[in-house]
């Protein structure tokens, strides 16, 4: 839990922080490594705290080293440097324009750290009282830390219930350093036995299998598990360190999470305050005394509010309990829903130190409702002369992001685990002990040539078991195929010299991927100045410089093209790994002037090559898809596409998709047809064309999801609704989309059966054939046509035809039509706010919300009606089914938003459209909800006279008490 | 974490036999007078808790000696507060009880539990009065009632004893004690009292609490009070009392699946304010990491 410091400790943290930073001021830079000079116990230094630290050395000695002010040489743009305070204590300095919003740092930060699920994470910075304020993303950084020195720190903000809902080993790996320094800290409290559970899973993951030769007796006693350590926890955390055997660092890693989360005060993030007025009767009343001014903590968490009087929890109030926020002046507020016997709402009122605190709260509150209650964000209220804040969480939700990061098809990337500070000054000062580390970290994990992967694989069996199993099989592969040579031996070396792979320039992680340096010459200086040319132009979501990724959209178009470049590559990789299954770098592009003659060159001439992989054993060649002599003409038809369409850029990036797409949807079905005989060689096959796609996936996820907002969030945002608040693991799974089917089609392939199957599904798919001159090719241009396509798609018994891409087209007509099909079946409407409860089934939601003034609270709830027709239950969660296409459109008026989803799944056979219409009313009169909604049914039954309404959901907002404005 | 387990398990049980001094304490424990109890009876029903347990659940038995000097330390509940791998010797709200504990601390300490204190009458814990038969444990998180025996201060011992649980505070409005209107009935199972004072406590319960509990409601304050156990073989025992000591109840704990029920007399004990659990500490040497 994170601790907010307030009026008492106040007065006393500077101080020890001055005594400190002048200390440390004098002994040493901010070198980690070098601050276990100051004794164990002051010498450990969180990161929150070491920022503390270093900003009183700006203070103190009143010259801010890391506010150089830089002139650009170029635009005359003022840049400046952020000194970042990383979680494992390190510091990470990168430059951000003067104006720069708060976005742009964070990604910077998560870029250079490879962390894609960053919506739990957040940057903060120490205002002039030293409290810790999260940074808004859309505010400019200057304005919020104002004069103050430009040192940020990077923190978990919100803290997930479920760390093993994580996808990915790194999110999981920062999660558990911000943890560690929890509990160091003593912000997060534990027992002596935790400290002892949780101690020795952090050697283990530090530090790997006990080895008494290597680490000694008190190997220990240099990292630090507790606030106050003693030799007794020490000892018992070696005993139980020592039972750990073969535990990979990601294991221990969830074993620690596991068992942190269980904490009481895990995540709960504690504000001073002390109570105002006679307490409500659901406080339980202390003692009989008078309440009055009585110092408590607010703790914000997931589930709401708690509310704590020295350690004791005296009350709490869930999210849904709550009714509004609100702060003003000192004071914040809560309104109470009444409860089972209880007449009225009731407010409690809780005075903060200042105003600032207050807000803080306040803010803190609005974001975690957000992100763990509410299926999306609430849009900010958009009146233009308003009284209150404008402030919304504007990240995705919980909800959102897990959905989002379900879709994460990188393989798992190698991130090195820093070693955490020692504290043993003789040992730390010659490096053996981080030496140490990081050779017990190799050694467990480079055995072989793969086995840094598998050893992270292992975990990832948790969350998928097929990548696992590919793991496996790529394990046998590598043993088998004895005569490749060791492919990650750079890499190794790589990591070795740089510790802090992070710190390092994450390009070179990149390029370092294990590369075969038998593969055929000629392709293979291609691909180095591809990957060149690409470590100069594409690669926005690893380039540290991401100043890149607001290039202009010219450039990300191209980059779009370059993708598809890549998809080709890809599958030329796969020739290669017909001569020669040794790994090979993946990372290459081709600039569009280049792409003919590149085509020209490689996709017709490696054309024959398909059929010559005798050098295969037998049953390789029978599943290599790429011997499907329609694979490759689908691919240049996409070429020549673009080509033909150059002039006009969105045109072909809008139908580069659903080409692309059909690939992937032939792909799945050649794949089920595989004999299970083969599944083994299949499975080396893919695995390891996994480790090499998994630069082009990741960028092209990272580029559409970050980048392209049109595209991702339409996707993201019409699915939401039909997903309970925490999305059940195998609907998760069953949600095919881009990258994935992508993948899965470069990857598996039956050729015999392949062959015609390939053909036919071409020719089935009116939209998709290859042949160039084929008329639906345009299809996709027009939005009606679309519409037009859609159920077509699913006349071929719905099968898996993923079609996301088709919401870029989604955002282009707000009065389409979608067609009528048997199973359909209409819902209007959606939102909601009351997510868990509400979202059960795939339902929807109409939500006509009438807010007259706009104020800086959240409302939660204040009036919600639900209409629900037995229909709705025939979706229930039971068979997530699979989806087959999902689209938002977006109409604006003065005075009413509406956004429409359309998702199309297939169940058992039958696909099913299911439409949520969101219309929000905003305006200042009282406006006539009920003829609203029902002008909102007619328009939806005229709409889909084919379809029925299953649920209607009312939810109206008024309530306003004017507050202060934002500043 | 490592304490973090379902409800339930355990492997010993610490008793105290009934002195003949029962019932003789000072004045205010016999503050309605209207009874007299008789100590052979209560020895008798001391007997047969003592055996169900051993016999029945298959619990490890230790049994301190009567002591005639302390009238009330069969009510052994009171003066230790044990979960996982710790115990808290608490400070009970009368003064004359607080010797009850040293017997107490000698058996804990040789069961291998880190013993906590509350600490000295003076300084932090000054004025802190807790008492056992105040605390729920549901597995998860304590809840504490705030009663005559318990005050505040108490309760904040026990939360810094136990950092890794949350600790509410929770009125006592019906019974002298929480325990007496409500125990655990499985890993997630709430028994409570139908009383008016007990659904306050109850609602407050379930305002505060993170997690969902089953409730089962009993219409007798004095059926509200049973000891689960769950066996070494998995099984569920419910040491409960008898029909004929709580006669509306019995149907209720018939709800109960598959669980092995034990009716279990306790109306000696009852007429002095205890109950079932009042009688017994359990614990758990079996505790393991994972």
């Amino acid at each position: 839990m994170t601790t907010e410091s307030g009026a008492d400790s106040e007065a006393k943290q500077p101080q020890e922080n001055k005594e400190k930073g002048k200390a440390k001021a004098a002994a040493e830079p901010v070198e980690p490594e070098n601050q276990s000079e100051l004794p164990a116990a002051a010498g450990h230094s969180t990161p929150a705290r070491k920022e503390q630290e270093t900003q009183e050395d700006d203070q103190v000695s009143h010259q801010s080293s890391t506010s150089r002010l830089s002139r650009s040489p170029l635009k005359g743009v003022k840049i400046m440097q952020c000194k970042v305070t990383m979680l494992d204590g390190s510091d990470f300095s990168v430059n951000v324009e003067k104006r720069a919003k708060g976005h742009v740092l964070f990604d910077k930060v998560c870029d250079h750290l490879n962390l894609m699920e960053r919506d739990y994470f957040g940057v903060t910075y120490r205002d002039v009282e030293n409290q810790k304020n999260w940074i808004d993303p859309n505010k400019e950084l200057k304005k919020q830390i104002r004069t103050g020195p430009w040192n940020f720190a990077f923190n978990v903000k919100f803290y997930p219930p479920d760390p093993a809902q994580l996808t990915e080993d790194i999110t999981r790996y920062y999660l558990c350093l911000q943890l560690r320094d929890d509990v160091v800290s003593g912000r997060l409290p534990c027992s002596f036995a935790t400290h002892t559970v949780l101690g020795s899973y952090t050697v283990q993951s530090e530090l790997g299998d006990y080895d008494p030769e290597e680490l000694g007796s008190d190997y220990i006693s240099e990292l630090r598990f507790a606030p106050n350590q003693t030799k007794e926890l020490e000892e018992k955390v070696m005993e139980l360190h020592k039972t750990y055997k073969a535990m990979t660092p990601a294991e221990a890693e969830i074993h620690f999470l596991e068992n942190a989360k269980k904490l009481s005060m895990y995540g709960v993030d504690l504000h001073h305050a002390k109570l105002v007025g006679s307490l409500n009767e659901s406080l339980a009343p202390a003692e009989g005394e008078d309440s009055e001014g009585v110092e408590i903590m607010l703790g914000v968490c997931s589930s709401g509010l708690l509310i704590y009087r020295d350690r004791l929890r005296i009350n709490r109030f869930a999210w849904p309990k709550i009714l509004k926020i609100s702060y003003k002046r000192n004071n914040f507020y809560i309104k109470i829903r009444p409860g089972e016997f209880e007449q009225f709402e009731s407010t409690i009122g809780f005075k903060l130190p200042n105003h600032r605190a207050a807000k803080r709260l306040w803010k803190v509150c609005v974001e975690h409702h957000t992100f763990f209650r509410l299926v999306s964000p609430e849009a900010p209220p958009k009146k233009f002369m308003s009284l209150g804040s404008k402030f919304r969480y504007s990240g995705r939700t919980q909800a959102q992001t897990r959905r989002a990061s379900s879709q994460i098809q990188r393989l798992a990337p190698l991130f090195e685990r820093s070693a955490s500070k020692r504290y043993n000054m003789s040992r730390s000062l010659d490096g053996a002990p981080i030496t140490e580390s990081h050779e017990t970290l190799m050694k467990d994990s480079a055995a072989d040539g793969v086995s840094k992967v598998i050893a992270t694989g292992d975990i990832i069996a948790a969350v998928t078991e097929k990548k696992a199993e590919e793991e496996k099989a790529e394990q046998e592969d590598a043993q088998m195929a004895a005569a490749t040579p060791e492919p990650s031996t750079p890499l190794r070396h790589d990591t070795k010299c740089s510790p802090h792979v992070y710190s390092s320039d994450p390009l070179r992680s990149e390029l370092s991927l294990p590369s075969s340096p038998v593969s055929s010459t000629k392709v293979r200086r291609r691909r180095r100045e591809g990957a060149r040319k690409r470590a100069s132009s594409v690669s926005p979501a690893k380039s540290s410089d991401s100043c890149r990724r607001r290039q202009a959209l010219d450039d990300r178009k191209a980059a779009l093209l370059d993708e598809q470049v890549l998809l080709l590559s890809a599958r030329k990789q796969r020739l290669e790994q017909g001569k020669r299954r040794g790994g090979m770098l993946f990372s290459f592009s081709l600039h569009l002037p280049d792409l003919s003659s590149y085509l020209d060159e490689d996709g017709y001439i490696s054309f024959p090559d398909l059929s010559e992989m005798r050098f295969l054993p037998m049953c390789a060649q029978n599943f290599m898809p790429i011997k499907s002599p329609s694979l490759i003409p689908c691919f240049l038809f996409i070429f020549f596409f673009l080509l033909s369409t150059s002039f006009s850029v969105p045109y072909a990036i809008s139908l580069s998709f659903p080409l692309a797409l059909c690939l992937c949807y032939l792909e799945p079905k050649a794949a089920s047809l595989t004999a299970s005989i083969a599944h083994g060689y299949h499975d080396h096959d893919s695995s390891e064309e996994e480790e090499e796609e998994t630069d082009s996936e990741q960028t092209d996820f990272a580029f559409d999801g970050d980048m392209t907002a049109t595209e991702s969030d339409a996707d993201e945002d019409s699915e939401m609704p039909t997903q309970d608040a925490s999305p059940p693991e195998e609907m998760v799974k069953h949600q095919t989309n881009i990258s994935e089917l992508k993948r899965s089609f470069l990857e598996t392939g039956d050729t015999s059966s392949g062959l015609t199957e390939w053909e036919k599904r071409l020719s089935s798919s009116p939209a998709r054939s290859p042949r160039a001159d084929e008329p639906p090719m345009i299809v996709p241009l027009e939005p009606e046509d679309t519409q037009d396509e859609l159920p077509a798609g699913e006349e071929t018994k719905g099968e898996v035809e993923p079609k996301l891409a088709e919401s870029t087209l989604g955002w282009v007509s707000s009065s389409e039509k979608t067609s009528a099909e048997p199973q359909e079946e209409a819902v209007v409407a959606t939102e909601t706010e009351a997510a868990p409860a509400e979202s059960t089934g795939p339902t929807s939601l109409d939500v006509i919300e009438v807010g007259t003034k706009e104020v800086p609270v959240v409302h939660t709830e204040t009036k919600t009606i639900t209409y629900e027709s037995a229909e709705g239950e025939t979706n229930g969660d039971v068979d997530p089914g699979v989806l087959l296409s999902a689209q938002t459109i977006t109409s604006e008026t003065t005075s009413t938003t509406t956004t429409t989803h359309i998702t199309k799944m297939v169940k058992g056979g039958i696909s099913e459209t299911r439409i949520e219409k969101r219309i929000v009313i905003t305006g200042d009169s009282d406006i006539d909800h009920d003829e609203a909604l029902a002008q909102a049914i007619k328009e939806a039954k005229e709409q889909h006279p084919d379809m029925s309404v299953t649920k209607v959901v009312v939810h109206k907002e008024t309530e306003i008490t004017p507050e202060e404005g934002e500043d | 974490m490592a304490n973090m387990c379902p409800y339930g398990r355990f492997t010993h049980a610490v008793v105290r036999g009934i002195p003949e001094t029962f019932g003789k304490a000072g004045g205010d424990s016999r503050k309605n007078g209207e009874t007299s109890v008789e100590l052979a009876k209560a020895q008798r029903q001391f007997g047969c808790l003592t055996g169900a347990l051993r016999q029945k659940v298959g619990l490890q038995l230790i049994e301190i000696p009567s002591d005639p000097e302390l009238p009330e330390s069969w009510r052994i509940e009171d003066v230790a507060v044990i979960q996982g791998d710790t115990a808290l010797i608490t400070r009970p709200f009368k003064q004359q009880r607080r010797s009850e504990a040293e017997a107490v601390r000698k058996v804990v300490s040789e069961l291998n539990l880190t013993v906590v204190e509350m600490g000295a009458e003076e300084g932090d814990s000054g004025g802190a009065t807790l008492e056992g038969s105040d605390v729920l444990f549901t597995g998860r998180e304590f809840f504490v009632g705030i009663s005559s025996h318990t005050n505040h201060r108490g309760a904040e011992v026990l939360a810094d004893t136990f950092r890794d649980f949350a600790v509410s505070t929770v009125p006592v409005c019906g019974g002298a004690r929480l325990r007496n209107i409500c125990s655990m009935g499985g890993p997630n199972t709430i028994i409570i009292s139908n009383s008016d004072g007990a659904k306050k406590t109850l609602r407050m319960m379930e305002q505060l609490t993170d997690h969902h509990y089953e409730v089962l409601t009993v219409p007798e304050d004095s059926a509200a009070n049973c000891i689960y156990i769950k066996g070494p073989s998995k099984h569920d025992f419910l040491l409960h009392r008898p029909a004929e000591e709580c006669p509306d109840s019995a149907s209720a704990f018939q709800k109960l699946q598959d669980y092995t029920l034990l009716p279990t007399a306790c109306s000696e004990a009852s007429k002095l304010g205890a109950s079932l659990s009042s009688l017994c500490l359990l614990v758990n040497r079996k505790h393991t990491y994972f």
